[in-house]
């Protein structure tokens, strides 16, 4: 199982070779409710760490996607396009959002773990 | 049968309890794309004699598929379609911070005068001395309960106002030789406050409000700099709170060489009462749609006015009335503009909204400054009575202070019950009222935000508090559906929003759009 | 005061419910020095506010009461009286933007009805909710082209109404973006565009200010009249990717300039990059049919600073009253319309061409062209005036720092123009020009 890393925006990002893919939680859904528009970056686009990469909106918000890394965006998730509610459905899985070729994969290690952002959640929950 | 009771041909189904899906006086009504034809015409028009056309080669083809509806028809499909609407004239309407107040007929009439519906933006000047009379005295009336130098008339709706105060406060920094580049917004302002400045290419720095829900003079003070061009401040504010340092804001704010921008969609608590002007504020937009009662319409049109300190009087933007010695003088080019003024620019084509200014000059004239007055206090009594009749049972997120002309209520007292500042709102639709206004501010959770305005009698806000008072004990007793299955008695059960959103269909097509796709 | 239901007692008796002795006690947080009265007279009687607002009406020359060929943006057309019956219905009239649409179905299907309207009329794909007016959705239609292409410089047509590209290049002076504004060229021939990698759109207008009909398919963008829409080819079909027009024409009388409707309407894809309000079909708990406001997501009161555009209202009533007028018309109507107006403009050019010394400059027109008349057209403009004519707009009033246009008048016609107007009109400019 590849190693999956959280942030306290509650973006996730999983690493595959010097990719990785991003998405938001289950967490951020739930609390987003029902998803009804993604707006994702262009491929080829540098992302620095931190800054927008996607917005997601809800009914009635719309919420910033902070990239977890730098890197260039080397997909994105089309299919969001025309079923938004995969973000819903399946956050960490089908619903993911983009996928990054990292610049330094090494800022992960900042990021959480699975167990460190579940009681990163259950605090401000 | 009739062809205008089938049920829809698109989306959806009638339930079955009539044949028509009728029920008596609630009939539904289909689009006009499916009830109407293109050969069909309502307005009889009579032929040209033959002449050899001019268009060269660019004549429409045939075939845009406008359905036409003859005037019976049209009659009975707009008719109906009203009916599915709750409107002032209906019931109470207290949706907080939109000042639904009675809108006079009187001003429908005046407005419709042909010496005022009847005449062109650009016939000239010499042709319209009483049109241009009415914008000196609308623009006396304002400048007098604002204590401001200026007035500028175009701005088309209060956001457009805004934009119109940033500009001149823009224009005014660059005469100094400055460009700034934030503007301060507390957190509870209306949205249009940020999208105006952000319009412009100014950096949005929210200020907190302190736990009484008003804006502290020190935390002002805080963020301001030589890069602060201005703040924009909402007075009563959104949680319908006077900010009482307003003084020491504004003196705060010419220390530090920016400018005090005022949103006066609350104007109608202190009109005739206090004038902003001498509060220290260098411009403000006003609603005439909320302070002077022009209809709201179903969402516009608004008119938003904008008046100014002596500061900012040089920079108003044309079209503008000059009254001297010589009589009165319309500038509609910058170029004409009397020696030290610098208009900056132009907002729209011609001179503003001339029809709500017509309905705003006729509902002030009908008030005189006594009426004005006495209107802004019957506005924050009832908006209190309110609050006393509701407050041992509701919570108020700020203490039980006195309010301005409208009452803020927060969810706290929901919670456990399982139901939501929605579906309370949706519930009072059942007791035939219009919600109050919900989510808004953001700064209070599950905001309730309720303006009774003064146009409500006594008894209409008793019959009003009583049943509030009613839903909420139901509602602390866990009378879940009444709450989360309202409204059942309105034309429409709830709406799914989601759908409509996912997957937009935005208008009807031939063959028509599938709604019940997933 | 008989807008104002509370008696005197039943203000005393409120005061002690809430608890407090004296109203001001409710305004103790307002500066006690700034509480103070306005000076301005009392209030008047229905009666007497009647009289004072129809003696300052009388002054005025209004449209209907002489020979009347002004256009420029504006349009005196007939409104059927339905129209005007309709939108005073208390329920259309004094009801809100529709935030809560169990309650303004009647609101939010004459929107979404408003909204295919104008989609069909500019062969467009889809259209919001209405904006504040023709100039100022021209400059949101420039911004949204910013927003699409992320470029910020537009490059506007000369032949262009002069108040509109005024009203554009103020916000982009404002916003920091750039605008390169053409010469005006009367004569109406074709105009090069210099399109670079900064510029993100092009604004034509279409007819354009001086009445000629340029075929845009080479170029793209905005039209003008939406009467004119039902004679001439659509925007939309001339390659046009945002189309913004002033729909006052139908249902919305001249009103000395507002309020009107502006019209905006443009592609599918860019829906999203929209300002303004827009309806969607939607179902209801119980399955049926029913509209919302939708993809709002976009405005101001969820994204604030991010938002696409700060506006707030729409032209609500103006618009229901345009859709209504469009309703009664239907497609023959409209097209029997635009026809009256074409002929009626095409009488009025043989019959002005016809006094000695004026000219007329357009070959192809619709319901407006522009006419050269020896020296001032102003001074002309004021001498018909003078014999009760209303006889169109001389260009310098809106170009007044152009002498090269200020022998230029704009002349429309309408349904509404009678043969006797166009006789007089003709005989007056005879005697003036004399």
């Amino acid at each position: 199982m590849a190693d999956v890393r959280y942030t306290k925006d509650h973006e996730w990002i999983r690493l595959d070779g010097d990719v990785g893919v991003v998405g938001i939680t289950t967490y951020a859904q739930s609390q987003l409710g029902d998803v009804v528009y993604v707006e994702l970056p262009a491929v080829g686009k540098r992302l620095e760490q931190g800054v927008e990469a996607a917005v997601v909106e809800s009914v009635k918000a719309a919420s910033e996607v902070y990239s977890p890394a730098a890197g260039e965006v080397v997909a994105v998730n089309d299919a969001l396009e025309a079923a938004p509610a995969m973000v819903n459905e399946d956050a960490e899985g089908k619903g993911w959002f983009l996928k990054l070729k990292l610049s330094d994969p090494k800022q992960l290690g900042a990021l959480m773990s699975a167990e460190e952002y579940r009681r990163y959640v259950e605090t401000i929950a | 049968m009739n062809r205008q009771t089938r049920p829809a041909e698109f989306g959806g189904s009638i339930p079955a309890d009539t044949f028509t899906g009728n029920r008596a006086l609630d009939i539904e009504e289909a689009l006009v794309f499916e009830i109407g034809r293109p050969e069909v015409t309502g307005v009889d028009i009579e032929t040209p004699a033959d002449f050899s056309p001019r268009l060269g080669l660019l004549e429409r083809k045939p075939g845009i598929g406008l359905p036409g509806l003859s005037e019976p028809e049209a009659l009975r499909h707009y008719v109906r379609l009203s009916r599915k609407n709750y409107g002032i004239d209906t019931g109470m309407f207290p949706l907080g911070s939109c000042t639904m107040k009675h809108n006079p007929r009187l001003n429908e009439k005046m407005a419709r005068l042909p010496g005022f519906a009847d005449i062109h933006p650009l016939q000239p000047l010499s042709t319209v001395p009483g049109a241009l009379a009415l914008l000196a005295e609308l623009g006396h009336w304002l400048r007098e309960l604002t204590g401001a130098a200026a007035v500028a008339l175009s701005p088309k709706a209060g956001a457009h106002g805004e934009l119109c105060g940033l500009m001149a406060i823009k224009a005014a920094l660059a005469a100094r030789g400055e460009a700034r580049s934030i503007v301060l917004v507390p957190e509870s302002a209306h949205g249009t406050n940020p999208a105006s400045a952000a319009l412009l290419g100014y950096r949005v720095e929210a200020v907190p409000a302190r736990s009484d829900g008003t804006v502290d003079a020190a935390e002002v003070e805080k963020h301001l700099s030589a890069e602060v061009a201005a703040i924009m401040l909402t007075n009563p504010n959104t949680c319908g709170l006077f900010e009482r340092d307003v003084v020491a804001i504004a003196e705060a704010v010419h220390r530090a060489g920016a400018f005090f921008y005022a949103d006066g969609a609350n104007f109608n608590a202190i009109a005739g009462k206090s004038r902003p002007g001498d509060l220290g504020i260098d411009a403000m937009h006003l609603n005439l749609h909320k302070t002077f009662s022009t209809p709201h319409g179903g969402g516009g049109p608004g008119s938003g006015p904008v008046v100014f300190s002596a500061a900012l009087a040089p920079f108003a933007p044309v079209p503008y009335l000059v009254c001297d010695a010589g009589g009165l003088r319309y500038v509609e080019h910058a170029g004409e503009a009397e020696p030290g003024a610098e208009p900056f620019g132009r907002l729209t084509a011609f001179h503003g909204q001339m029809g709500m200014f017509v309905r705003a000059m006729s509902y002030m004239l009908a008030h005189g400054g006594d009426g004005m007055r006495q209107a802004s206090e019957d506005a924050v009594l009832n908006a209190n009575y309110v609050r006393a009749g509701l407050q041992d049972l509701m919570s108020l997120p700020f203490g039980e202070r006195a309010c301005m002309h409208e009452v803020l209520f927060d969810d706290r007292w929901l919670e456990g019950c399982g139901i939501t500042t929605l579906d309370f709102a949706k519930a009072m639709i059942d007791e035939g009222y219009h919600p109050m206004t919900v989510y808004f501010p953001l700064v209070v959770h599950g905001a309730m935000l309720i303006e009774p305005t003064e146009s409500e009698s006594k008894a209409s806000l008793d019959l009003f508090i009583a049943t509030l008072r009613d839903l909420a004990m139901a509602a602390k007793r866990g009378e879940k559906a009444r709450f989360v299955n309202a409204p059942r008695h309105a034309p429409r059960g709830r709406l799914d929003e989601t759908r409509a959103a996912r997957r937009p269909v935005l208008r009807w097509t031939n063959p028509p759009p599938q709604l019940n796709e997933q | 005061m008989r807008y104002l239901p509370l008696t005197p007692e039943d203000r005393t008796e409120m005061l002690s419910r809430v608890g407090v002795r004296h109203i001001d006690d409710l305004f103790a947080d307002v500066p006690a020095a700034t509480l103070r009265a306005p000076d301005l007279p009392p209030g008047k009687s229905e009666l007497e506010v009647e009289r004072t607002l129809a003696q300052m009406a009388a002054r005025n020359m209004a449209a209907g009461s002489v020979p009347f060929f002004i256009g420029c943006g504006a349009y005196r057309h007939h409104i059927p009286a339905s129209v005007d019956h309709l939108i005073q219905r208390s329920e259309f009239l004094t009801s809100y933007t529709p935030y809560q649409p169990e309650i303004a179905q009647g609101t939010l299907q004459t929107l979404f009805e408003f909204q295919t309207q104008v989609a069909m009329l500019t062969g467009m794909e889809v259209a919001n909710a209405s904006m504040y007016d023709g100039s100022t959705a021209a400059a949101e239609a420039v911004l949204m082209a910013h927003r699409i292409t992320k470029r910020r410089k537009a490059v506007l047509a000369g032949n262009l109404h002069p108040h509109y590209r005024a009203t554009i290049a103020t916000v982009s002076a404002m916003a920091g973006d750039e605008v390169v504004a053409l010469q005006p060229h009367p004569a109406g021939a074709g105009q090069h565009f210099e399109i670079d990698a900064e510029t993100s759109c092009v604004v034509v207008q279409f007819p354009d200010f001086y009445g000629h009909l340029t075929d845009l398919r080479p170029i793209a963008e905005q039209a003008r009249a939406a009467v004119a829409l039902g004679l001439l080819v659509p925007p939309g079909e001339c390659g046009a990717d945002i189309v913004v027009a002033e729909g006052q024409s139908l249902g919305n009388p001249l009103g000395f300039g507002g309020p009107y409707v502006g019209l905006f309407a443009s592609r599918q894809k860019f829906v999203r990059q929209m300002p303004g309000r827009l309806a969607g079909a939607t179902m209801d708990a119980a399955g049926r049919r029913g509209f919302v406001l939708t993809l709002s997501a976009r405005e101001q009161h969820i994204r604030r600073e991010k938002a696409t555009s700060n506006i707030c209202t729409s032209a609500g009533l103006c618009a229901l009253a345009f859709s209504i007028h469009l309703s009664l018309l239907g497609e023959a109507g409209l097209t029997r319309l635009a026809r009256l107006n074409h002929a009626h403009a095409v009488e009025l050019a043989d019959k002005l061409a016809a006094v000695p010394g004026v000219a007329v400059r357009n070959g192809h027109f619709f319901n407006e062209f522009t006419i050269r008349v020896p020296g001032s057209a102003a001074a002309v403009i004021e001498a018909l005036a003078r014999k009760g004519v209303l006889g169109g707009v001389p260009v310098s009033r809106l170009e007044p720092r152009r002498p090269e246009l200020a022998d230029l008048i704009v002349v429309a016609a309408t349904e509404t123009t009678t043969a006797a107007d166009i006789s007089a009109y003709a005989a007056a400019l005879r005697e003036v020009l004399r």
